[in-house]
């Protein structure tokens, strides 16, 4: 397992523990801590709607596919630092990262 | 008025499917979106897609499977409303409804099935101060009349293709145009990127590259966009259009205020037959949760099936339902 630090939209933050041999992206993680991530498209790069800023731990995580820029280009929000979660693997490299969620679904209804 | 039995709300697979299920129980179906064409996010967000998880289609394009849903359901003769918004729905004395658009288009409808995906799909909105202020005021999210634009000045914002096509069509409208952009390079097909640099180079358009529209403001309507260099100075442009394209999103939309138990921004359903808590409405697909819900477009087909049967029940209240194969019975035309 690795520590991953996880920021919501209104800043409080949270460290995940969460296993890293088990071919899962960090959208699918924040999903299953009940992050309000929508996910439209699934995983596909194809929606940003799991956009994320990487504060920590940027260097050590693999390339953008040119899928995910091509994404990343048409969101109004999008940084240097920006990521989709659903592309990232989530293995020992991702060990200390910090992440800060951009695109969380404000509602909460019922 | 459109009269129908069944109103469905949201044309992507499962609501398509709805209409055959339906139409095997001699039951009309009307559906309204958001979007301007059928198939929901298949065909909005991953139109060539392949799909390896249908029944008896081990590999198929998502744009394939709406057009063969659209050939499936073409025998019951279905109507639409597409590029419209659901705003509202009333309840009739004789327990009908009436349901109205963005676009004040009224269906009158014995049922009403919500197969509404994630939501309505809406433009994605950047964080520019007061923006929300000018909407309809000089701001706006699509380009759905050039001649609006003819001989003003507008600005656009947005790197990808459709903030480039705009950008090439409108720079023989409008007076001056201007496209900013965040990065320094487009990644949109790469014949619409040249031309932009070349109709910039021409000087017949103004590029703005690695800078973003920080605020932007006007007195009653937009007169001026702000906007900020890499080097975080600030320079003030006149202006009397400001066109934001940073695609779409979905958003939940009304549905959250047609009395509907929401859980999560999805619709609770009893899985007997996918109904919600008001009689008469049932949500099939993406938009409905219960215990062990999977977002499957193969679940949602099956939850259409049994929304059918119950649906009949509305329609044909002194009918009894008889239950047939379409390989005895064959399907039907309307």
């Amino acid at each position: 397992m690795i520590n991953i630090t996880v920021l919501n939209k209104l800043g409080d933050e949270k460290v995940l523990e969460v296993p890293e041999d088990m071919g899962l992206n960090l959208m699918e993680i924040l999903k299953a801590n009940e992050y309000n991530v929508l996910a439209t498209c699934g995983g596909m790069a194809m929606c940003g709607t799991c956009h994320v800023q990487v504060l920590e731990g940027m260097d050590n995580l693999a390339g953008h596919s040119d899928a995910e820029l091509d994404m990343l280009d048409t969101l109004p929000d999008a940084a240097p630092n920006s990521r989709l979660a659903c592309q990232l693997r989530v293995d020992e490299n991702m060990a200390g990262a910090v992440f800060q969620l951009c695109a969380e679904e404000d509602i909460e209804i019922g | 008025m459109i009269t129908t039995d069944i109103c469905i709300i949201g044309a992507g697979p499962v609501g398509l499917f709805s209409v055959f299920e339906a139409g095997l129980l001699k039951m009309r179906c009307h559906l309204v979106d958001a979007l301007p064409q059928v198939g929901g996010q298949l065909s909005e967000i991953y139109p060539q897609k392949p799909i390896y998880d249908i029944p008896g289609a081990p590999e198929i394009k998502a744009q394939e499977l709406v057009d063969n849903l659209m050939k499936q359901i073409a025998p019951f003769a279905p109507t639409f409303s597409l590029g419209e918004r659901v705003e509202t729905i009333e309840r009739q004395e004789d327990k009908s409804f009436i349901v109205g658009t963005s676009d004040n288009t009224k269906i009158h409808c014995k049922v009403i099935a919500i197969a509404g995906g994630l939501g309505c799909f809406e433009p994605r909105k950047p964080a520019i101060e007061q923006l929300e202020l000018f909407e309809g005021k000089g701001v706006n999210y699509m380009v759905k009349d050039p001649e609006l634009f003819r001989d003003k000045k507008i600005v656009l914002a947005g790197g990808g293709d459709s903030a480039l096509d705009w950008t090439i069509f409108l720079s023989n409208v409008a007076s001056s145009v201007t496209l900013v952009h965040r990065g320094e390079t487009f990644r949109g097909a790469p014949d619409s990127a040249e031309k932009v640099f070349h109709l910039a180079e021409a000087g017949k358009i103004n590029l703005v590259l690695k800078s973003n529209i920080v605020k932007i403001g006007g007195n009653g309507k937009l007169n001026e966009v702000h906007i900020e260099g890499a080097d975080k100075t600030i320079t003030t442009m006149e202006t009397d259009y400001l066109i934001p394209l940073f695609g779409l999103s979905p958003k939940l939309g009304p549905i959250a205020d047609w009395g509907l138990n929401i859980d999560k921004a999805a619709i609770s359903v009893n899985t007997f037959d996918y109904s919600t808590n008001v009689e008469g409405i049932f949500a099939i697909g993406d938009i409905n949760t219960y215990p062990g819900k999977l977002k499957l477009i193969l679940c949602g087909f099956h939850e259409s099936a049994l929304m059918a049967q119950s649906a009949f029940k509305h329609v044909y209240p002194n009918q009894r339902l008889s239950f047939k194969y379409t390989t005895v019975n064959g399907v039907n035309a309307f």
